[in-house]
């Protein structure tokens, strides 16, 4: 059997925002703008899939008692590892994300994924998983910052295409909230009609 | 004065929930019943306070003196799980009721990206009080942690509220559930928008 | 199948765990000092050569305190200095560099970093009306407050507040330049 589903059933079957509703704050906050939406969905997935990898290898030698201590140590040590390459060759993305770089580490999505697949499955599967959901975390946060930007700003990916503002409801707070839930019902009939 | 400023800052302009969007997890899961969001806001406040005044040390006395700010992320994580723990451990030897209202929180609260962006929050970033903009002392700090955990009480039990109502109420298919919620949310932070500017 | 939670086990699992992440962390600190060191120097050398003329001379750094605030400036031989400057705006803390030349006039501005509402606000790094004000603005012949204050500047239309915080980082800058150059060239 083709592992090829282990990537496609992170993207919609176990989408991480719009099904497993996992990683809100980041999704709602960092999504002002498509592209700072694309940013915060990759340096998740460059986590997501190097912990997924590492756990699958060590998770048979690790005793029980002791198994959450050690998958937060590993995923803080990749969070910083983060850190540091982001600040050195990405410095502009590191300040726009600011805080929610560092809290990735808390995002339920890495940990829920650790505990949830990478413990009883291979390295390669992991792998493949940690690909599919980080994909469905990005296409998902990219939307959202889409649909805000569009309707926020009157642009996408930064190219301005109505002059002055949107209606800027959307850049704040409150338009955060809206769109995901606007989005989550879309997502909803889709999976129902289907 | 400054305590003030960053009091009403703290718990209505810049509230942890609505706008700075930490601890939403936790928030759109405990939400249903009022009395489990009361108790989870409890756990939250002291967790929050305990941990930001513990963070804040480790980092003016230890990892400043040695350069090593770009540990922040992995000892402070640590640091609050550790602590967690043993807040669960005394507090189930030395006061049971509370134990018992708040106990079944607590090894949720590890994961609450609000103790983290807290405590990162106080030693990383500057606050403008209406003067020139500087970094926080422990004093200031500690009010911000405890105004902070406050707001999330008061976004939390408030949305419980209207939540209980929310489930009883008619709404389409696709809306039931967590999109609905996710609605009443954004409303609730419009509402909130209007405290901006107050100080 | 997991190794058994012996105490053992737990403290040698737990301990080889922090010793390989404690190398990899690092490890990777090592090797990107350098170029995060260079990322942020770049980043203020590109906002100094913003608000200033054209200069070659490397920036020197210094810092003063002025009315109990610390500043810290970059002085340009030939072209004039560069200081960062911060106020509270509507959002929070908003930070600038304003470049002055050695004449006194200043020659630009830019926002560093700022939390202002989008839309409004936030205007004031892109606003053209607004930010052209202070371009050659000399602080001895006009006022740096808005007209709302009975000064000469334009405010962004439905921000005074930010507006004003931003007046008084540039004014407050004057005030820092005013102080270094009057200790004659004591400094660099």
């Amino acid at each position: 059997m083709s592992k090829w589903h282990f990537v496609t059933d992170g993207f919609v079957k176990n989408n991480p925002t719009f099904v497993l509703v996992l990683g809100m704050c980041p999704t709602l906050a960092t999504t002002t703008s498509a592209l700072n939406g694309l940013e915060m969905g990759l340096a998740t997935m460059f986590v997501l899939i190097l912990s997924n990898i590492v756990i699958s290898l060590i998770a048979p030698m690790v005793p029980d008692k002791v198994r959450i201590p050690v998958y937060i140590t590993v995923i803080a040590t990749f969070v910083t590892v983060l850190q540091l390459l982001m600040q050195a060759f990405t410095p502009a993305a590191y300040e726009t994300l600011g805080l929610f770089i560092p809290l990735i580490v808390v995002n339920c999505i890495v940990l829920g994924r650790a505990e949830g697949f990478a413990n009883k499955h291979g390295v390669g599967e992991s792998a493949l998983d940690g690909i599919g959901i980080g994909l469905g975390f990005t296409a998902a946060l990219t939307a959202i910052g889409i649909v805000r930007e569009v309707l926020g700003s009157g642009s996408i990916f930064g190219w301005k295409f109505i002059a002055g503002d949107g209606i800027l409801a959307f850049v704040m707070a409150p338009g955060a909230f809206l769109v995901l839930g606007y989005l989550m019902v879309l997502f909803n009939k889709y999976l129902a009609k289907k | 004065m400054a305590y003030f400023l960053i009091f009403v800052s703290a718990i209505f302009v810049n509230n942890i929930l609505l706008a700075q969007f930490l601890g939403i997890c936790p928030f759109l899961g405990v939400s249903n019943k009022l009395s489990t969001a009361t108790g989870m806001s409890g756990a939250v406040c002291f967790v929050i306070t305990l941990a930001t005044v513990v963070t804040y040390l480790l980092n003016k006395y230890l990892l400043v003196p040695f350069g090593l700010e770009f540990l922040q992320t992995i000892s402070f994580i640590l640091v609050i799980a550790a602590l967690v723990q043993m807040v669960e451990i005394v507090l189930k030897k030395i006061s049971p009721s509370l134990y018992q209202a708040l106990g079944i929180f607590l090894p949720l609260i590890t994961t609450n990206c609000a103790v983290l962006g807290v405590a990162i929050t106080v030693v990383t970033k500057e606050f403008a009080l209406g003067g020139a903009p500087h970094m926080l002392n422990l004093g200031e700090a500690t009010v911000y942690a405890i105004a902070t955990s406050l707001g999330y009480g008061l976004a939390m039990c408030l949305f419980a509220g209207l939540r209980e109502h929310l489930a009883q109420s008619d709404v389409p298919k696709a809306f039931k559930g967590l999109p609905i919620a996710l609605i009443t949310v954004g409303i609730m932070a419009m509402a909130f928008l209007g405290f901006s500017g107050i100080v | 199948m997991a190794a058994a939670s012996t105490l053992k086990n737990m403290a040698l699992c737990l301990g080889a765990v922090c010793l390989v992440c404690s190398a990899v962390v690092g490890g990777s600190y090592v090797l990107t000092a350098g170029p995060i060191a260079e990322a942020a120097r770049a980043k203020t050398v590109a906002s100094i050569a913003a608000v200033l003329p054209e200069f070659s001379a490397e920036p020197v750094e210094g810092s003063i305190t002025v009315n109990g605030t610390d500043y810290t400036y970059y002085q340009v031989e030939g072209a004039g200095c560069a200081i960062v400057s911060s106020t509270s705006g509507f959002g929070g803390p908003l930070k600038l560099m304003v470049g002055i030349a050695s004449d006194g006039t200043v020659h630009n501005t830019t926002v560093l970093s700022h939390s202002e509402t989008p839309g409004l606000g936030a205007k004031c790094t892109t606003d053209e009306g607004f930010i052209a004000q202070f371009r050659g603005f000399d602080p001895a012949v006009k006022s740096l407050s808005v007209k709302k204050d009975g000064g000469d500047l334009d405010a962004i239309t439905a921000s005074t507040i930010t507006s004003r915080a931003y007046a008084l980082a540039v004014s407050n800058a004057v005030a820092v330049f005013n102080e270094i150059n009057k200790g004659g060239q004591a400094h660099e």
